[in-house]
């Protein structure tokens, strides 16, 4: 066990841990969040996700140790209702989400590729998103989300 | 009455408090027993004015809860934003089946709709003695009810009191509840709200983060646990060594029989616990076949129930008739896997006073009351089961299993517990889709006209367990606490309408390879057998066409019987330009319990890699009255890429006694970069037609529109699932 200190969502935290356990547990277990999920454990689907600095990571494998004196984001500290994230507000405008439990990975790691990629291409976002994993199928609306962002930044 | 009492007992749960019992919600404050026989079951209005539903279905992402609300609105004459919807509660709503076969508007919201419309007859009567002026003189506009010798509202005639009202329930108990009331519902032609867009209501929480999910629901003093399934099918622990997890803080092992589970206070040392127990387990037995001989298993299985369900003229003599030219082919699809977005969660907290809690996200959460009072020798009304929105859905997934191992695991622990799987639980261990081989024939005479139809299904039932919870002996706790299943023998038949005049369509199951904690146990998987059958059925269409010389749309049209058929069809056909569309087009149509789709859809096929691009999907789509074009439009493209995934991609791998697909390495599905670039949707609103449903009938026809159109592109029949890179090389190597 050892203590590890780092900000999440703009709070200074410290979690007791040990050095290998993932990111996700420090941040639902030990700090009660909700919103990064378990989906698989293994860093195969994204429902995990959330920015170690400016990188999209998976927390289901990112050891606890690797998120010391560092800043973890994470979807509700991406933006709020009165203050969105353009993809946020485009992902409401187009009601993509249904089941939503994969949102984590689409949302924080297309926010991730626009911030050093504004202008990426239909490809560039395919090739960017790929290994994500979306149950429901809405696929389809996540690209007009991602394009809508886009122009809506444009 | 006590407006807070009121508010106690119908408002929405607050999780991260205590609910109360079934029984206390029931007696607080002066309400009805919640019965379907009471008005105040259905719909209740607050003190301003503002109305709830009590919705006995639930909605994970299509919308349900909005057109429940506007359904409700229409016939009460209140605005929509005013109308909340509870669902899925027990404490709060009866038992309407939970999500279960895209009933939810035509079962479920039909009550409602009833509901609404007698609570407005039973506010304008009392409004019509507080002014004085007969029911016939009096408007509604959003709650206020106006007469030629002044006005009130809902607020004041009721809010925040009962209506002790009686309403005749048909004592049917799930999707066929239903109840009578004088009161008639308005006419499809004075619609306001109802068909109007409106956008979902769930959206907002999920991408922002501000609410729960099952999986975030914490009790306090709650364990966390993981359950061990065995590592083999139906195989027995010998012995377990509880020392092996002794060195991880306050972890602990519960075994009963072959259920082995570990808890501890933190989640992760659960997980570090699940992994390092030992547990010695019997030996396989090898109950499965080799998977590459699974098709061969089931043509040769002894057949366990047939039933002829469509059945006209004499198939045979038609088939073996002088000069007729015979079209035979079967299509094989493997068994699919639920693999919700993650593993099933719920939690459970048992009372002093013994009373129970359970969270979940099954999609029946009346019957996972059910199962939980059965399991834990309980009097239904005292276990609250709650729906919170979970990891996903789309029929009987781990869900259920999860909440039952939650409450076995809170009765022996004594604490709170929160189960929750590991990705192989959601993968290895769901209910399964079934795998089957479709055989099918027809005959042509010397004009090309069909004289002889046939196609027989044959795989495994559709349901070695229920499609809900209920019983334990469904549950794999139940299962392996030694209590015996008893599958229910059921498949299905093409939904569709085509007139030929020898006509037979029919299904065989096979016994079950082991018929108790099985991996490949199967049951409800969205739109269950759907996409299973019309890959077969609707390519064998197409196969007919080809045989006979005719264009794929103009021979459905020339034969389908039943106009809404036929009007969706020719809507695809002009939305897709079907005539003009270049090579890679493929259509197909199916009927589903009413609702008929059309999906024309255009791939690229690289020949090298095997990689299948689906690229282009039209549908048409009429599922009769439309409650929310908007939302309807979501829940179709939802299911197109869904369908498109199970075509190209998914199949249960396992060998002699296990399942081998554990993760999404193992059970790859559809990625980004093989989605569509689009799907247009032509929806065909018919008002005067009561609705049928739509959160499943366009996953069925995407595998045969997809699997024509790689017919057209390639000249090769893939009449094996899925048609993925390693299954379309083999098929384009031998051709």
């Amino acid at each position: 066990m050892a203590k590890y200190n780092f900000t999440v969502d703009g709070k200074r935290v410290s979690v007791d841990a040990q050095p290998e356990m993932p990111l996700l547990y420090a941040l639902r277990d030990d700090l009660g969040l909700n919103n990064p999920h378990f989906g698989c454990g293994l860093a195969q689907c994204g429902a995990c996700t959330v920015h170690l600095d400016d990188e999209a990571v998976r927390s289901c494998v990112m050891p606890v140790s690797a998120a010391a004196n560092k800043t973890v984001t994470t979807i509700a500290g991406l933006g709020s209702p009165d203050k969105p994230h353009p993809l946020q507000a485009a992902y409401v405008a187009e009601g993509v989400p249904q089941c939503g439990y994969c949102i984590n990975g689409w949302v924080m790691t297309a926010a991730a590729l626009l911030k050093k990629n504004p202008k990426a291409s239909d490809a560039e976002l395919r090739d960017g998103l790929a290994g994500l994993k979306c149950r429901c199928g809405t696929h389809v609306a996540i690209m007009r989300a991602i394009k809508r962002a886009q122009s809506s930044q444009a | 009455m006590d407006r807070r009492e009121f508010l106690k007992t119908s408002g929405a749960l607050v999780i991260s408090f205590r609910a109360p019992s079934f029984q206390a919600l029931a007696q607080a404050g002066g309400k009805p027993a919640l019965v379907p026989g009471e008005l105040d079951s259905w719909i209740a209005v607050l003190p301003n004015g503002d109305v709830q539903a009590f919705f006995g279905k639930m909605d994970m992402g299509q919308g349900l809860d909005v057109a429940v609300a506007q359904i409700v609105a229409e016939e009460l004459d209140v605005g929509a934003d005013r109308v909340e919807v509870l669902m899925g509660d027990t404490g709060t709503s009866c038992n309407q089946g939970g999500a279960s076969g895209s009933t939810g508007v035509s079962n479920g919201a039909r009550l409602m709709r009833r509901a609404a419309a007698e609570a407005r007859r039973v506010l304008v009567e009392r409004a019509s003695a507080q002014l004085g002026s007969p029911a016939t003189e009096l408007k509604v506009a959003d709650g206020v009810v106006t007469g030629p010798k002044g006005s009130t509202s809902y607020a004041d005639l009721i809010g925040g009191r009962y209506f002790n009202h009686k309403v005749e329930w048909n004592n049917q108990v799930g999707n066929p509840m239903d109840i009578k009331v004088p009161a008639k519902s308005k006419a499809p032609a004075d619609y306001k709200v109802v068909g109007k867009p409106m956008p979902r209501r769930d959206v907002a929480w999920k991408v922002y983060g501000t609410s729960k999910f099952v999986t975030d629901v914490r009790v306090p003093g709650m364990l966390h646990a993981r359950v061990l399934r065995p590592p083999r099918a139906a195989c027995k622990v010998k012995s377990l060594d509880a020392g092996s997890i002794k060195g991880i803080r306050g972890a602990q092992v519960i075994r009963d029989k072959d259920f082995v589970a570990v808890v501890a206070p933190r989640e992760w040392d659960a997980v570090r616990a699940a992994k390092a127990l030992k547990v010695e387990w019997e030996p396989m037995k090898a109950p499965f076949v080799p998977m590459k001989d699974l098709y061969q298993h089931i043509r040769n299985a002894k057949v366990v129930k047939r039933e002829d369900e469509v059945k006209k003229g004499d198939v045979n003599a038609a088939l073996s008739a002088p000069g007729v030219k015979v079209v035979q082919a079967e299509y094989e699809w493997p068994f699919n896997s639920h693999a919700s977005m993650g593993p099933g969660c719920a939690v459970v907290e048992i009372e002093k006073d013994g009373s129970c809690n359970v969270w979940t996200g099954s999609q029946k959460p009346h019957f996972v009351r059910d199962g939980v009072a059965r399991l834990l020798n309980l009097p239904p009304e005292k276990v609250r089961a709650v729906w919170v929105a979970g990891p996903g859905s789309y029929g009987r997934n781990d869900a259920g299993d999860a909440a039952m191992d939650a409450a076995f695991l809170a009765k022996a622990t004594g604490k709170p517990v929160r189960v929750q799987g590991m990705r192989a639980d959601g993968t290895a261990w769901d209910p399964k889709g079934p795998a089957c081989v479709h055989r099918a024939r027809a005959a042509l005479d010397a004009s090309g006209k069909v004289v002889g139809y046939e196609f027989i299904s044959k795989g495994f039932s559709r349901q070695h367990i229920a499609t809900n919870e209920s019983q334990p002996a469904d549950s794999l706790v139940g299962q392996s606490l030694g209590v015996a299943p008893n599958p229910t023998q059921i498949f299905g038949v093409p939904g569709e309408s085509y007139g030929f005049e020898n006509k037979l369509l029919g299904w065989e199951t096979i016994p079950q390879f082991v018929d108790h904690c099985s991996p490949l146990r199967t049951s409800h998987l969205r739109d269950p057998v759907g996409p299973e059958i019309h890959f077969g059925s609707e390519q064998f269409i197409d196969e007919v066409a080809h045989a006979a010389g005719e264009d794929p749309v103009a021979f459905r049209l020339k034969y389908l019987t039943n106009p809404r058929h036929a009007a969706v069809v020719k809507a695809v056909a002009e939305k897709s330009g079907w005539a003009g569309l270049g090579k890679g087009k493929g259509i197909s149509f199916a009927d589903r319990n009413g609702t008929a789709v059309a999906a024309v859809a255009q791939v690229e096929v690289d020949r090298k890699t095997g990689r299948v691009w689906a690229r282009k999907f039209w549908i048409a789509h009429d599922c009769g009255l439309i409650i929310n074009p908007l939302i309807l439009k979501q829940t179709i493209e939802g299911n197109v890429v869904q369908g498109l995934s199970r075509t190209l991609f998914e199949e249960v791998r396992f060998d002699r006694d296990s399942v081998k697909s554990v993760d999404w390495a193992s059970y790859p599905i559809l990625d980004m970069g093989d989605a569509p670039e689009s799907i247009e949707i032509v929806l065909i609103d018919r008002p005067e037609v009561a609705p049928s449903g739509a959160g499943e009938p366009t996953i069925r026809v995407i595998p045969a529109a997809v699997a024509n159109a790689f017919f057209d592109a390639t000249g090769v029949r893939m009449r094996r699932a899925p048609l993925s890179p390693e299954y379309v090389k083999a098929a384009l190597s031998k051709a």
